[in-house]
This record gives structure tokens, C-alpha cells and sequence, in this order.
């Protein structure tokens, strides 16, 4: 009931008792779960999956200024089931919650919002798409051409995203692997947008361009029950090839997993034990240390790189707090990207 | 030399315990009074703050409509333009034994209550339990109850975080309850909006934006309630403090040969006043703290008639529970102190100038006031200050401060008039005996004239109480038998069943009045605006104060409104004024009608004209008009047809007999505290004629020496007492009639909105006249026992000592 009680039911619900009885395809509480070979099929997956517990549509950008200064900006929309049943009205069992942030090298803006499904303050369409709660909404014509816009008390984003590349499908067809228990979750990618638009600071406006990265998951049990929190990373590297790497921490130890995209869009899995990543540094933020500096490596890849937070403080002091940023790459690679780390506690 | 002179002190009070207990007695009692209203008042008002903290009430602005509810897909348009608003759904759902409040808001957005919280708490709770059909209810223990015997009503669960009769849900399950589907009562402006956001007036030009500041109905009509209350705790005080006055100036009287001797002994006069002092101080605590238990206890009598009344008047959330608050102890004893040293002023200030060497004088201890002519001047001048400030100021402020004007002059002005009614008396009196009284009378009348003004105050307020709560009974009685004219009250489940009701009735009753209404802003104020249908009923039987002529003909084709009384008074709106009901239908008022009991504005128009502009009204109640002896067997047979619960169809004696018991309940406090005053007025008089008994003796011994026996000197004591008694109880019936023409007039009207025509019941002035002459006999025995029994040797010894 608490609202922080709700979003932890919206980030984290789900442990152990929640795994699917393989070939039944749902689970205690009625809930779809993921399959292995289930073929996506767009623009209908764009669209809302209200069988499954959660799901999100997450947008991160890296942006410059027409001042050469570097920005960042983050606009998350979850969606969280109390049940797998669609109904219209206050009693629709469908959470809504969104996020944005701008981050700067010095600031980190962040706004919240939370909505009631059923009653039309949030939702998502597929055809043509249409992600929204408030005004906030992530919108166009069709997926690889959208409007994304967002205000706080004291920022605001308005933005055009046009995708140059095709949507990647991670881990088997879409079908991505969380833990060594088999939890999975449907997650599929828009890596490559191409971003102009404007910022609005405390300061003035700002015009930005730059590059964002649509991510799409939805499930109904993403972590095992021993998994405490995750390391994220999706790297675009100067040299057209991207990177999208996680690291789920757990009792028994890491689990990793990751995508490696050709310039041309073509993606190849990496399944756990393929990527590693240390942390580097740690910096005191909201009360807590984190890891702001990376080292990441692919063997395979031959990469070997040092991600750096373009602002260490970029903490999401949101009712489910966590630390989500652009950052800079130097190593074998250059390039930009953005950083997610959970369960910091 | 301190320790003698304490031991010293003391024995006068061992040798005088009755002087001790009575002026303890009245110290509690001055203290008890106003400490219990006091309690009252604390106990309401943090009723009304926690509530207020409870339901998250008055800490934000809202929107509301101007009439009607809000729908949903307003409140999502708003909320897809950037602002941030919590819904809320308000209702009112029948119980068995009573409605109470459904306050639906949407968990999710609505800001943090600590009965949320403490729900979220409970294990095994869900957020799924709250959010999801069917739902939960929060409520307290005491409303849960009632919930829970209710067959088909989500689970309860309980919290100690709400006002007693109200039940928080979930906006969803609050649709269901009260029948409601997409409808919102108000939307929370929540305090961290996005910059840059269009402005509300122009996305919702037709919802209205209420300052949180500016929803202080409740409490502008229950500050009325609480200011009645202490205006009479504060008449107590002063009564009391009358005692306290009486008593001790009599011990330091008695004391006065003591106190010589002790300066004389070398007692500087300051240690002797710090004494005197620390004494006062010791009285007033003692005083004070068994004023304070006796507050608490008639507090707690009190109270639940005070929180239904409340309740029952404004829907105010107060319990019927009393607690004990650390500042109310602390401001008691203050109260307590303080009277304690204003009331024996005087007596310190004469303590001073005790001549060490010098003989007492024959004169009475108080007989040094101020001239007669003096002090009826400055009587005459508080009573035109009074009134003065009543026609510079508005408001129950200025009503009040005329009262206090008008009471403080007459009891100034009640000396003087008393002297020359004595004056007058003694022209008229015959052989040497009778002139002898009279001359006497005028002589005890300094000692005695406090405690007078005391009775004078006592009876005054009596009649004007006694007057107004008469007068309200006698007219809202009336009232009720032509307001309440339809002999069976209907309410429907939902509006479909209204329709078949109505349409079932057609054939089998005589009439069938819509009772149809909506909510409206007036002058930002709430106004519930209702539709009626051309009938006799109304005709024949609406209470109308104001008219212009045919006003039911103007009211029947929709062409003018009908305005209650309060709406009237609070707005100043007259026949001839118009009023705005709706954005773009402004009508002319034809009449004004009375509406007791009610503590927000009302208005009426036709049905069709209402239903014109507010399509969506709802249709579930209905008056029945019926040949009264058919009454029940339809009230039966609706029940079985629609399966209604008994509490939707209410006979109209039903109606009729809460109203009433709510009425008589508003009036048991000032009935208690009015019988109280007089009885504390009674012991002033007591304790005031046993202060002058020390001067009788020296006064008495030469009446008695020319041959007057003990028995006839002792009827006269009691002659005198009732005689001044009587004259005082001649001049508090016209103060009393004025004092009833204020509360009618003025203080009704400003506290409830409503003024009331005065009746006189003369068979009251005369049971309180029986009643103050009993007081003054009772008064008077004490004495005069004494006299009677008086050993002729003390009489002698007046002689013997030339004091």
C-alpha cells in the first residue's frame, strides 16, 4: 500500500516461488512466463504484454550541446501487474511508474511519477506506438520515429529520436537469460537512434544531438532469489559497434550476459562468463559506496576498456532508489554509453 | 517571629474550617466551570486538527466542480496536461444506527496518511488487497464494527488514525460502495508541480480552485459553538470568583486584630504581605487542582452530549472520549491563581493600611466603595460601550463583547438602583421598627452588593437562556411539521431503481416528490441546489421568512430561486438580489426560507430548469405524500417489493424525533452550566452575609437592647435577605429579556445562521423568582440561626468593649 512498498513490488518482486513449471508457462500467481522460442513480432511487442508481472520501456541518451558540453537524459516507463488480468477503471490490477533524469557533469534532475492503469493516465500502444503517463510520452508514427518528452520541477526534455539501424534481440531471439536458475526475461533493443532536440535547465535551454538507446524487457520473474542487484551497461563505441553488458550479483557468484552489435546491426550473444567487469573506483553517494569507474573487458571482443561516470552523483533518489548515468570509454574502444547499478545498499 | 506569625495566620483558618471549605469550594468551583469547558473546547478542537492530520484535509488546495462531480476523464486530461492531482471520492453510506463518511482516494497518489501506513504495516496485507476488487476499508474499532456487520461490504481492517465514522478506501472501491462509477468529489493539488504547466483556469475554466486556508466552514461554525461555550465558562469563573472575594474579605476582616497585633509585635508589613501572599498562592493551588478534578469530571459528563451534538450539527468529527492535556492542567492553575489575587485585591490593598494603633472603625470591613453616583455612571457607560461596539463591529465578537458590556453595567448600575428603591421603600415606612429595616437594608447593602450582582448576573442569564432555548424548541417544532410534510422518506439504491419507485408509487400514493440535488459554488462557497416539482406540499407548507408575491409561481416555471435562511444571512442576498447557481444562470430570489439545523447554504429552483443545466442528477430520494393511516402498510410493501433495508425508507415521525433529540442535545450543556451559576450565585450570597455577620452585632445590640427579641431580629435577617433577593430577581427580568433578544438576535445568528422570534413564558420568571428567594432564604438561615441562638451575653458584651 505504501508507495514505496508498491515500487518495490514493481522493481524486485519476484523470487524463487515465482519460477514457471517448464512447458506450463505460468506461474503460481497466474502469470505468463517467458519461453525459449517464442518468436517476437513487432509492432505487436511494442505494445503492452498485461499477462506478464513487469515490463519497461527505457530509453537512455548521450547527448552534446551546441556548447560542446556533455549531457545524459534517462526516461524509464514500468509497467507492474498485482494481477495477470486486464480490467478498465480505478480496479485495473495495472501499476504505472515512470522515470526521467537529465544529468549534466555537475547536476543530475530527476522526476517520478506514478499512475493508476484502467483509467487512461498511462499506457502504451502499439500501432501507432504511443508511451505515455502524464505528459510524458515517448511517441511517433511508428517505432523508429519518435518524440520523447518529459518535465520535472526544475528540467524538462523534448527530443526526436530517428533510428539508423535495426532492432537487435538479445540473449536467444529475444529470449534473455537472467541466472543460473534459468529465470528469463523478453528483451529486445533499439541501440542506435540518432537524437536532436532541447534540453531545458534551471539555466536556459540548451539544443542537444547525439545518440539514444530504446530498451525493451518485459517477464514475470527476472532474478533469482540470492541475486541481490545488477551492473548495467550499454557502450556505443566510436567505432560503430556496440556493447550492452550486465551483471547480475549473486550468493553463488556472477552472473554476466551481454550483446555484442556489428556497426551494421548484426548481434551476437554473449552468455555468461564471456564479459568481465570489475569495479575501479568507489564514490560516496546518498549515503552509500559506488563504483563510478569500470573496468570492462571481452576476450572474445578483443576489448578492454575503463568506463568512467560523466557524473558520479547521478543517483535516481526516486520511492525505489538507484544510480543511473552517462559515461565516457576509453580503452581499446572510445565512445559513450550509460550505466545502471541496483541493490547498493 | 515568621514561623509565630505563620502559626498565627493558620489558627484563624483551624478556628474557622467552614471559611476554609467554602473558600476552597469556591475556588474549585470557579476553576471546575471554566476548566470544563475548557476540556470541552481542547478535546473538539484537536478532534477537528487530528482529523484534519488524519484524512490529510487542509493541507492543499482543491479543485471542485461548480456543480456535480468531476469526471474521471477530467481528472486524466488534467493529468495527461503535467498536473499533479489526487482524486478523491467523497461519500456517505447508511448504516444500521447511522451514515458514515466513505472517503475514497487513490493510494497511489494521494500524499501519505498515517492510517496508510499503519495498514502497509500489517502483515499479510497486499498492496493487490487494497488496489483490487473488493477492496479494503480502514475505519476505527468502533466503526469496523458496524462495517462488519454489514453482509457484503469488502473486509475492514483497523486503524486508531481516523475520525470515529469515517471509512478511508481506495477510490476504486469507493465507486462500488456508493454506487458511483467514474465520479470524482474533489482533486488534491499536490505541492511539486513541473514548471512550465498551463494554467488550471485555463485548462478547467469550469472547476474551481478552493484555497486549502479557505475551507474553514467547519471550522468557522464550530469556532461559533466553542466561543457560546466559553462565554459561559467565563460567567462562571466570574461568579465563582465572587466567593472567593466574599471569603476573603471576611478572614482578613476577622484577621484585622490579629494582623494589628502582629505589626505591632514588629512584623514588618512586607513580610506580613508575602505571607498573606504565600497563603493566597497555597488556596489558589489547592482550590485550583480540586477545581480542576471537578472540571474533569463534568467534562467528561458533558462531553458526549457536546460530540453529538457537534457531530450531529456540522459533521464534526469529535469523540466522545476525554483526555488529559498537560497545558489545559497548567492553564486551570493559572486561572485558578490569578482570579485568586484579582479577588482579593482589594483585601491586600486594605491589609496595607491597617492603622497599627488606631481603633476599628464602626463601619463594615467593605463598606468603603465607590460613590453610588460614580458607579452608576460607569455602569450607564459600559451598557453604551456595549452596545456601541455592536454597531461599529460585526461578527459574534462584537455580539459578545456587547453582552459582557451590558452584564458588567447592570451588575454596576444594580447597587445604585437599589439604594433608591431603598430610599423609596423607607418613605413609605411606618413607626420606628420598619424605618430601623429600611435604614439597616441600606446599610448592609455595600457588604451584601456583590453578591447581588452575582444573583442579579445568575438570574439574568437564566432567563435569557432559558428564554432562547424555549423559543428555539417552540419554533423549531413548528418548523419540523412543515418542513418535514411527505409522511414517508425513500432512498433508492441507484438511480434505475429511483425510476421504478417512482413509477411503482405513481398509482399508489397520493404524491411523489423528487428529492434531487447537486452541489454548487456560491461566492466560493458549497451550496447544495435543489430541484423541485410544483406541488401544495411546498405551497401550503414551505417555511418562508421572506417572499415576494407569488413566489411559487415564479419558483414552479424556473423563473426564480428560493434561498435558506443561512445562504440569506452569510451572503446577504434578499428577494429582489439574484444569485449565480451555475456558470451562465443567475436567478432573481424570490423568498427566503428558514432551515434550521443545517450549517451550509441551501437553494431551490424547478426540477426541469435544474435539470436542464445538470442532466446527470441524481434520482434516488423521494418524499411520499399519503393518507397518513396508510403509511405503514406501503412502507411494508415497498420494502418487500425492492427489497430495500429498513434504514432507505424513514416514516417521517422518525425524521422528526432524531431532529429534535439532536436539538435538545445542543442545549444540555448551557442548561448545566446555567444551573451551576445559579447555585454558585446562591453561595456568594452566603458567604457574603456571613462576612457581614462580624458587623452585625455592634448593629443589632442596640435594636435589641430598646426590646427587639433575638426570634424577631432573626426574621427580620431573613426578610431582608429575601426582599433584596426579590428586588434583584425584578431588575435581572428585563436584563434577561435583552439578554435573550442578543442571543436571538444577534449570537443565533451569527453562531448557527439562523434568527428565531422571541416567545415569553412568564411561568419561567416565576420559578426562578420562587427559586432566587428560596437561594436568598437559604442563604439567609445560616445567620440568622445563629442570631436566634446568639447568647444574650455576647449582645452585652458589644456594649462592654468599645472596640
Amino acid at each position: 500500500m505504501r508507495v514505496s512498498i508498491l515500487i518495490f513490488l514493481l522493481m524486485l518482486p519476484f523470487g524463487a516461488a515465482a519460477q514457471g513449471f517448464a512447458g506450463l508457462g505460468s506461474d503460481a500467481d497466474g502469470f505468463a512466463v517467458p519461453e525459449r522460442g517464442q518468436a517476437l513480432a513487432f509492432p505487436r511487442d511494442h505494445g503492452p504484454h498485461p499477462a506478464y508481472r513487469i515490463e519497461w520501456w527505457y530509453v537512455t541518451a548521450t547527448l552534446t550541446g551546441a556548447n560542446g558540453r556533455d549531457y545524459g537524459i534517462q526516461w524509464t516507463l514500468f509497467r507492474s501487474a498485482l494481477a495477470p488480468y486486464e480490467k478498465d477503471g480505478w480496479q485495473s490490477p495495472h501499476l504505472w511508474m515512470a522515470h526521467a533524469a537529465l544529468t549534466t557533469p555537475e547536476r543530475h534532475f530527476v522526476a517520478e511519477r506514478l499512475a493508476r492503469g484502467g483509467i487512461g493516465q498511462a499506457g502504451v500502444a502499439a500501432d501507432p506506438f504511443e508511451a505515455w503517463i502524464d505528459d510524458w510520452r515517448l511517441a511517433g508514427p511508428d517505432f523508429d520515429t519518435l518524440d520523447l518528452r518529459a518535465r520535472g520541477m526544475d528540467f524538462s526534455y523534448d527530443l526526436r529520436l530517428a533510428a539508423q539501424g535495426p532492432l537487435v534481440l538479445h540473449g536467444d531471439r529475444g529470449y534473455s537469460v537472467k541466472s543460473q536458475d534459468g529465470q528469463a526475461s523478453y528483451y529486445y533493443s533499439q541501440p542506435g537512434f540518432t537524437v536532436t532536440g532541447t534540453l531545458t535547465l534551471p539555466s536556459g535551454p540548451v539544443e542537444v544531438t547525439g545518440n539514444a538507446w530504446l530498451d525493451r524487457e518485459w517477464s514475470s520473474q527476472p532474478l533469482s532469489e540470492d541475486q541481490t542487484g545488477w551492473d548495467w551497461f550499454s557502450l556505443s563505441f566510436d567505432d560503430g559497434t556496440r556493447l550492452m553488458a550486465f551483471r547480475l550479483r549473486g550468493g553463488r557468484g556472477d552472473f554476466t550476459s551481454g550483446t555484442w552489435i556489428d556497426a551494421d546491426g548484426t548481434a551476437k550473444a554473449l552468455p555468461d562468463g564471456l564479459i568481465t567487469v570489475e569495479p575501479l573506483n568507489l564514490t560516496a553517494v546518498a549515503g552509500r559506496d559506488l563504483p563510478t569507474r569500470w573496468q570492462l573487458g571481452v576476450p572474445d571482443k578483443a576489448l578492454s576498456v575503463e568506463i568512467e561516470a560523466l557524473n558520479p552523483q547521478a543517483w535516481m533518489a526516486t520511492s525505489f532508489p538507484y544510480w543511473e548515468g552517462p559515461v565516457r570509454v576509453i580503452g581499446s574502444h572510445g565512445g559513450k554509453g550509460y550505466l545502471e547499478m541496483t541493490g547498493y545498499d | 517571629m515568621r514561623r509565630a506569625a505563620i502559626a498565627c495566620l493558620w489558627s484563624h483558618w483551624s478556628r474557622h474550617p467552614l471559611q476554609l471549605v467554602t473558600l476552597l469550594a469556591g475556588l474549585a468551583l470557579a476553576t471546575g466551570l471554566w476548566s470544563a469547558v475548557q476540556a470541552i473546547n481542547a478535546e473538539a478542537r484537536s478532534s477537528y486538527a487530528e482529523a484534519s492530520a488524519q484524512l490529510g484535509t487542509g493541507r492543499f488546495d482543491e479543485l471542485r466542480a461548480a456543480s456535480g462531480p468531476i469526471p474521471l476523464a477530467r481528472y486524466v486530461a488534467l493529468r495527461r496536461a503535467g498536473w499533479q492531482l489526487a482524486a478523491v471520492l467523497d461519500g456517505r453510506m447508511p448504516l444500521p444506527g447511522g451514515l458514515v463518511e466513505v472517503m475514497g482516494v487513490d493510494l497511489l497518489s494521494y500524499p501519505a496518511l498515517p492510517a496508510i501506513e499503519e495498514t502497509s504495516d500489517i502483515d499479510g496485507i497486499a498492496p493487490a488487497d487494497a488496489l483490487l476488487a473488493p477492496g479494503l476499508l480502514i475505519a476505527r474499532p468502533e466503526t469496523a464494527r458496524r462495517l462488519r456487520a454489514q453482509v457484503g461490504l469488502p473486509p475492514v481492517t483497523l486503524s486508531q488514525n481516523l475520525p470515529t465514522g469515517v471509512v478511508l478506501t481506495d477510490i476504486g472501491t469507493a465507486e462500488t460502495l456508493l454506487n458511483r462509477s467514474g465520479e470524482i468529489t474533489r482533486l488534491l493539488i499536490l505541492p511539486d508541480q513541473p514548471d512550465g504547466l498551463a494554467p488550471l483556469a485555463d485548462l478547467a475554466p469550469d472547476l474551481v480552485r478552493v484555497q486549502a486556508e479557505g475551507r474553514s466552514e467547519l471550522a468557522r461554525l464550530t469556532d461559533s459553538f466553542h466561543l457560546n461555550l466559553t462565554a459561559f465558562g467565563l460567567l462562571s469563573f466570574a461568579v465563582g470568583l465572587f466567593i472567593v472575594h466574599g471569603m476573603v474579605g471576611l478572614s482578613f476582616e476577622q484577621r484585622r486584630g490579629m494582623i494589628r497585633t502582629l505589626r505591632a509585635l514588629g512584623l514588618p508589613l512586607r513580610d506580613l504581605t508575602w505571607l498573606m501572599l504565600g497563603e493566597l498562592l497555597l488556596f489558589a493551588l489547592i482550590g485550583g487542582t480540586v477545581g480542576l478534578a471537578l472540571g474533569y469530571v463534568v467534562a467528561a459528563a458533558l462531553l458526549p452530549d457536546v460530540a453529538a451534538t457537534l457531530r450531529g450539527l456540522y459533521g464534526a468529527p469529535v469523540d466522545g472520549d476525554l483526555a488529559l492535556q498537560p497545558a489545559w492542567v497548567a492553564l486551570g492553575l493559572m486561572m485558578a491563581v490569578a482570579g485568586t489575587f484579582a479577588a482579593s485585591a482589594q483585601a491586600l490593598w486594605r491589609l496595607s493600611r491597617v492603622p497599627i494603633l488606631q481603633a476599628q472603625g464602626q463601619y463594615a470591613w467593605s463598606a468603603q466603595g465607590l460613590p453610588v453616583l460614580a458607579q452608576a455612571g460607569i455602569g450607564t457607560l459600559l451598557i453604551c460601550a456595549g452596545f456601541l461596539a455592536l454597531a461599529v463591529f460585526d461578527g459574534l465578537v462584537a455580539g459578545f463583547v456587547m453582552l459582557g458590556g451590558l452584564l458588567m453595567g447592570a451588575a454596576l448600575l444594580l447597587p445604585p438602583l437599589l439604594s433608591l428603591a431603598l430610599r423609596i421603600g423607607a418613605g413609605f415606612s411606618r413607626g420606628p421598627l420598619s424605618t430601623w429595616v429600611w435604614a439597616d437594608m441600606r446599610a448592609q447593602l455595600p457588604g451584601l452588593s456583590l453578591a447581588l450582582m452575582a444573583l442579579l448576573l445568575a438570574l439574568a442569564a437564566n432567563i435569557g437562556v432559558g428564554t432562547m432555548v424555549s423559543s428555539f424548541r417552540l419554533t423549531f417544532t413548528g418548523w419540523l411539521d412543515q418542513r418535514l410534510a411527505s409522511e414517508l422518506y425513500v432512498t433508492a439504491r441507484d438511480d434505475a431503481q429511483g425510476a421504478e419507485i417512482a413509477l411503482w408509487l405513481h398509482s399508489r400514493a397520493d404524491a411523489v416528490l423528487p428529492i434531487r440535488s447537486t452541489e454548487v459554488q456560491v461566492s466560493d462557497q458549497a451550496v447544495f441546489l435543489y430541484g423541485i416539482v410544483d406541488h401544495p406540499t411546498y405551497r401550503d407548507n414551505w417555511p418562508l421568512i421572506a417572499a415576494t408575491p407569488q413566489v411559487w409561481d415564479a419558483v414552479a416555471e424556473g423563473r426564480g430561486a428560493l434561498i435558506n435562511e443561512q445562504m440569506a444571512r452569510r451572503m446577504d442576498l434578499w428577494p429582489g438580489d439574484a444569485v449565480t447557481l451555475l456558470p451562465g444562470w443567475t436567478l432573481p430570489i424570490v423568498g427566503v426560507y428558514s432551515d434550521y439545523g443545517n450549517p451550509t447554504g441551501q437553494a431551490i429552483t424547478a426540477l426541469p430548469a435544474l435539470l436542464e443545466r445538470v442532466p446527470d442528477l441524481p434520482n434516488t430520494r423521494f418524499g411520499i405524500r399519503i393518507d397518513p393511516a396508510q403509511a405503514g402498510d406501503l412502507r411494508t410493501e415497498l420494502a418487500d417489493t425492492f427489497a430495500l433495508p429498513p434504514q432507505a425508507l424513514v416514516p417521517q415521525a422518525a425524521i422528526k424525533a432524531s431532529s429534535l433529540a439532536i436539538f435538545e442535545k445542543t442545549f444540555v450543556v448551557t442548561g448545566a452550566l446555567n444551573i451551576l451559576t445559579l447555585g454558585v450565585a446562591g453561595f456568594a450570597i452566603l458567604t457574603s452575609l456571613l462576612t457581614l455577620w462580624a458587623h452585625r452585632l455592634p448593629q443589632l445590640a442596640p435594636v435589641w437592647a430598646l426590646g427587639v427579641r433575638r426570634d424577631t431580629l432573626a426574621r427580620l435577617e431573613v426578610l431582608r435577605s429575601v426582599a433584596l433577593a426579590v428586588m434583584t430577581a425584578m431588575l435581572a427580568l428585563p436584563l434577561g429579556l435583552v439578554l435573550a433578544w442578543a442571543l436571538l438576535a444577534i449570537i443565533n445568528v451569527e453562531a448557527f445562521g439562523w434568527r428565531l422570534p422571541m416567545h415569553l413564558f412568564p411561568l419561567q420568571w416565576l420559578i426562578l423568582l420562587l427559586l432566587a428567594v428560596a437561594t436568598a432564604v437559604l442563604a439567609a438561615l445560616l445567620p440568622a440561626r445563629r442570631l436566634r441562638r446568639l447568647p444574650p451575653s455576647d449582645l452585652l458584651q458589644v456594649f462592654a468593649n468599645a472596640r
